[in-house]
């Protein structure tokens, strides 16, 4: 007999059950929803963190000076410059696993406007900085490599000083701002990137050419940066390679011995990252635990209705394997019942789990992401449960005696 | 086939195993049909009729003997071959009919297809014939439950008939009939004969085996008598309700 055939019986056998059929796919049904569910949940988790995180910087790690150490007293990281501006040019060209890097200077100044004041964080830094952050204009366009080679007195601000110093409805484009007494034309607004994740408001700062923060806002060290550098990595494996080549490369440059400490430490943003992922994932596999459970469940439910079945239709077993059904026809016809309960069940539960998420997602704001190869591992998974707790009823009708199944009351 | 019986069976004996009690339920049957006969198999309960039966159905094995059926030895085939033979060479009429429910008649007439790899078309052909030989044309997609008695063993008639076989085995085909509807169907199995195919009936009624040619009697596991008769004639399918000689005492 044709698989085609056995489907059809299988599937005509279901339907003449059809109140029983479907109470007892509710368990797969239930378990795969929630699979889905959970899954599109967790993924849209997850994906709301890794965006968090781009916000902060593609791929990003921060190269901070050493310290300094005055009468014993260590003074952390950053306190001493032993960055120089050749170090620079040399991560920027000489490490492959570099995209960019840019060096950032850091003041805290007041800015005013014509009536308004604000205090905030000037940045000084080259336009690299805008694409190791990922940071675009809103409004206005970024400065430009021109601005730092000609010290243009440029500003872009971020949404929350713009809103500060001009209100949320002006536009700000064009308008003078005053840093340190000194005018700077407005250029560009910066697009709105919200808060990190603890809370530091990344849109509260202005950002001026390097060249232009050296000269009029805060002086430079000559040879020493008097800041760090951000620098991004080729992608996302590639950080922790950076992060190796920029070591070797700065402690050539610095002549350390070996044995030595670093005279500069690099943080990887991405590390961060993946610890709070890490957070997520342990919660998805916790849920798909469960969903797992639940599986199992209605799978269980399935070998106990296939066993009832199988003893209900014990006669016609007897006459399928008079007529010349082999033990092999038989097994497979309650085989693919199984599987046919089985995957109905899984279909409907993508369904439900789709719907789920998405009436969740819409109720309480969370993001959700649908997965098309979680909703396929879910279908296959289900028919494979159907298998596995359809094979022990499927064996036991196939081995019936036909005599003895023609002759059950 | 010439003179070489349909079925032969030698020396068949078979024992069950219950526990530590042995049931001698076939104590050495020697049995040879040729094909065409029409033969019922006699015997009270508990005389190996049925056991006689299964092996000549090839449900069952002997435990020793040979089983020669259409010249071939089955009685020590696998059970995937048996029901090979049972498919193609054997049709089963049941006491109870053994009709699927919910299904209709022309379903339950193709199911012995279904397992011989037939295509649907087929199928379809060949079980509509075969409701036509029993007489149910016009009932091909009534279910059992929109059916009689008698329409019923019919459908179950047209099932054994539909993979052509060379035996059909009947084990008490009258039971649940009415003498009327038994007449029917006796007529219809001689009309069976009449056309080549051998006919086994097990019956405990003796007006049923009247109308075979041959009556087999069985006794503790033993054949008692082996008898041919000249058939009492049944009257074809007949319209007229009244005038059929009654049955029995049922």
């Amino acid at each position: 007999m044709s698989f085609l055939q056995t489907l059809r019986v299988a599937v005509r056998a279901l339907a003449r059950n059809k109140l029983r059929s479907f109470l007892t796919t509710l368990g797969m049904v239930i378990g795969v929803s929630a699979v889905i569910a959970m899954v599109a949940i967790g993924d849209g988790a997850k994906a709301r963190v890794e965006a968090a995180f781009a916000a902060m910087g593609s791929n990003m790690l921060i190269v901070l000076p050493g310290t300094s150490t005055s009468g014993g007293a260590m003074g952390g990281f950053g306190t001493m410059p032993t960055l120089t501006w050749d170090d620079l040019r040399a991560i920027q060209t000489e490490v492959a696993t570099v995209r960019a890097a840019a060096a950032q200077l850091r003041a805290s100044a007041q800015v005013l406007s014509e009536d308004q004041n604000w205090t905030t964080s000037v940045l000084g830094t080259s336009p690299e900085y805008f694409q190791i952050r990922n940071w675009p204009a809103d409004r206005g366009s970024l400065f430009t490599q021109a601005d730092v080679d000609g010290g243009t007195k440029v500003v872009a601000i971020g949404q929350t000083v713009a809103d500060k110093l001009f209100g949320p409805n002006a536009n700000p484009l064009g308008q003078v701002v005053r840093v340190k007494n000194v005018p700077f034309v407005v250029t560009s607004v910066l697009a709105k990137k919200g808060q990190s994740q603890w809370g530091q408001d990344y849109d509260d700062l202005v950002v001026v050419p390097i060249s232009t923060f050296q000269q009029k806002i805060q002086g430079g060290l000559k040879n020493y940066i008097a800041g760090s550098i951000a620098v991004s990595a080729t992608g996302p494996e590639a950080t922790a390679r950076a992060e190796t080549q920029i070591r070797g490369l700065l402690r050539d440059r610095h002549r350390l011995q070996q044995g030595t400490d670093d005279d500069f430490s690099i943080r990887n943003l991405s590390e961060i990252a993946s610890a709070q992922q890490e957070g997520t994932r342990t919660l998805t596999t916790l849920l798909a635990a469960i969903a797992a459970v639940s599986l199992l469940v209605g799978g269980i439910g399935i070998m106990n209705i296939m066993l009832v079945s199988v003893t209900e239709r014990t006669r016609e077993i007897g006459l399928r394997m008079a007529v010349g059904a082999k033990p092999g026809d038989i097994l497979l016809q309650f085989l693919v019942e199984a599987l046919a309960l089985a995957v109905a069940g899984g279909l409907i539960g993508v369904c439900l789990g789709l719907a789920g998420a998405w009436r969740l997602a819409t109720s309480f704001g969370w993001e959700v992401l649908y997965r098309p190869d979680i909703v396929l591992v879910a279908v296959i998974f289900s028919g494979v449960v159907g298998v596995a707790f359809g094979l022990y009823p499927a064996h036991k009708a196939s081995r019936l005696d036909p005599i003895q199944a023609l002759r059950f009351e | 086939m010439g003179t070489a019986p349909l079925i032969e069976l030698l020396d068949v004996v078979k024992t069950y195993v219950m526990g530590d009690v042995e049931v001698h339920a076939l104590r050495g049957v020697s049995l040879s049909v040729q094909q065409g006969e029409f033969t019922a198999i006699m015997g009270a309960s508990g005389s190996g009729k049925s056991t006689l039966m299964n092996i000549v159905g090839c449900l069952d094995r002997p435990t020793s003997g040979r089983y020669l059926l259409d010249g071939a030895e089955v009685s020590r085939l696998s059970t995937e071959k048996l029901a090979e033979v049972r498919n193609r060479t054997i049709g089963f009429v049941f006491q109870s009919f053994n009709l699927l429910s919910r299904t209709d008649a022309l379903e339950n007439v193709e199911l012995p297809l279904l397992y011989a790899g037939v295509g649907t078309a087929e199928r379809h052909r060949r079980a509509t014939e075969a409701l036509g030989r029993v007489g149910l044309a016009d009932r091909v997609h009534h279910h059992p439950n929109q059916m009689s008695g008698g329409q019923q063993q019919r459908v179950a008639i047209a099932r054994a008939l539909v993979s052509q076989p060379r035996v059909i085995l009947a084990d008490e085909p009258t039971g649940n009939l009415d003498s009327q509807t038994s007449v029917e169907v006796m007529a219809l199995f001689q009309q069976l004969g009449r056309a080549g195919i051998t006919v086994v009936l097990v019956t405990h009624e003796p007006d049923i085996a009247q109308y075979a040619s041959r009556v087999v009697v069985m006794r503790d596991g033993k054949v008692l008598s082996d008898t041919r008769q000249e058939p009492r004639v049944a009257r074809a399918p007949a319209p007229e309700p009244a005038g059929i000689p009654a049955g029995g005492g049922r």
